[in-house]
Order: structure tokens, then C-alpha cells, then sequence
């Protein structure tokens, strides 16, 4: 892909998917805590979203920048407009405000205060930790 | 690499009447609490934005993080 078709198809990916998350490595397995933190806000609202993992080629990161004028990776957009970073989405899901923003009701059994997300903490991955 | 000093004054001469407060471990990961007046009215990504902006590309390389609360003064 040239690096106009990679800008036309993130362009399309955010206008597309009422909510998506820009991040480092997957859902299920995060490259880094910031993306974890906030794969594991959208799942206490149980709220469905889309993911794109940045790392595969480095241009999907700079041309995802050039579109939101954001320079960190994870980025999160609902309904075409940039929500925030971990740090915001951490602040809103705190303040109740994250699942109004993402068109969602927060569920009763969320925890109130920001979940941290399991992989954040965990040996990096193929390595087995034998020391617990 | 950038001190935690270097970083609160950046973030201070780039958005006027700020104050931050600016701590790191390893002068790579940055943590910034900044209040400002300027921030009066700006949605939470306007209000990170003028941060960002006062380091025009560089997070993400030499600061490798930047964990970011601003707050209206």
C-alpha cells in the first residue's frame, strides 16, 4: 500500500466503525500498558469496538497522527471524532462520562475506578515467569 | 535526554500563565500535571493538544511517554 492508500483506509476505518481503538498490539494481547489500559476500559462498558494495531508498519502510526494531530498511540474515536489517549479515556470512564461518549449506558457491575487491564502486568509474552 | 525541569519549562513558555508539575523516573516516561487559565473552555483532547504541542514531534522519541492530566485554572 502506498502511504495515501493506508491514509484513505484509516480515514475510512474511523469514519466507519462508531467506535474505534488505534492501539499497540491486539485486544487480547496488548503490546504496551497504555493500550491495554484502555483495551480494558471498553471492556468493563462491554462495549463493542473496533481495534487497529499500529505496530505492523510504522506508517499506519504517522499517517493515523497526521489525520487526528495526536502524536501517542492508543487513540480512541467515537462516532468519527477523537475521543482521547489513555490518559482522557482513564479521566471520562472515571468521571462517568466514557460510555455517554461512546453511545453506551455504563453497566452496573463496572468497577468505578479504571481497570488496569490483566496483560499490563504480566511477563512479557514467551516468557514464563518460574519464579511465583 | 530531557530532565523533568527541561520538560516543565517547555510545557510553561508554550502555553501561558501554565504551571506544571512534571515527574520521571527514567527521563524517558514523563508524568505532567499542568493548570492553566488557557485551558478554559477546550474540550480534554483541546487541552492535551496544547500540551503536545509544545514538543513538536518529539513524543514518542525522546520522550517516550507522556501521561498528561490538565486542569483549568
Amino acid at each position: 500500500m502506498s502511504d495515501n492508500e493506508i491514509h484513505t483506509a484509516i480515514a475510512s476505518a474511523i469514519a466507519d466503525n462508531d467506535v474505534i481503538l488505534f492501539m499497540k498490539g491486539s485486544p487480547a494481547s496488548p503490546a504496551c500498558g497504555f493500550s491495554a489500559r484502555t483495551v480494558a476500559m471498553l471492556e468493563a462498558l462491554e462495549t463493542p469496538f473496533a481495534a487497529v494495531d499500529v505496530l505492523p508498519d510504522p506508517r499506519i502510526r504517522q499517517e493515523l497522527s497526521a489525520i487526528s494531530k495526536w502524536p501517542t498511540i492508543p487513540q480512541l474515536f467515537a462516532k468519527g471524532e477523537l475521543i482521547g489517549g489513555c490518559d482522557i479515556v482513564t479521566e471520562m470512564y472515571e468521571a462517568g462520562e466514557l460510555a455517554t461518549a461512546l453511545g453506551a449506558t455504563t453497566p452496573d457491575d463496572a468497577p468505578a475506578e479504571a481497570p488496569v487491564g490483566a496483560s499490563a502486568q504480566a511477563a512479557p509474552m514467551g516468557i514464563e515467569n518460574r519464579l511465583g | 535526554m530531557p530532565s523533568a525541569d527541561e520538560v516543565k519549562t517547555r510545557i510553561e513558555a508554550a502555553i501561558p500563565g501554565a504551571v506544571a508539575e512534571v515527574e520521571t523516573a527514567d527521563e524517558v516516561h514523563f508524568s505532567a500535571h499542568v493548570r492553566a487559565q488557557a485551558f478554559e473552555g477546550l474540550s480534554r483532547v483541546a487541552q492535551h493538544r496544547l500540551v503536545y504541542d509544545a514538543f513538536d514531534g518529539e513524543l514518542g522519541g525522546a520522550i517516550h511517554a507522556l501521561a498528561l492530566k490538565t486542569e483549568v485554572t
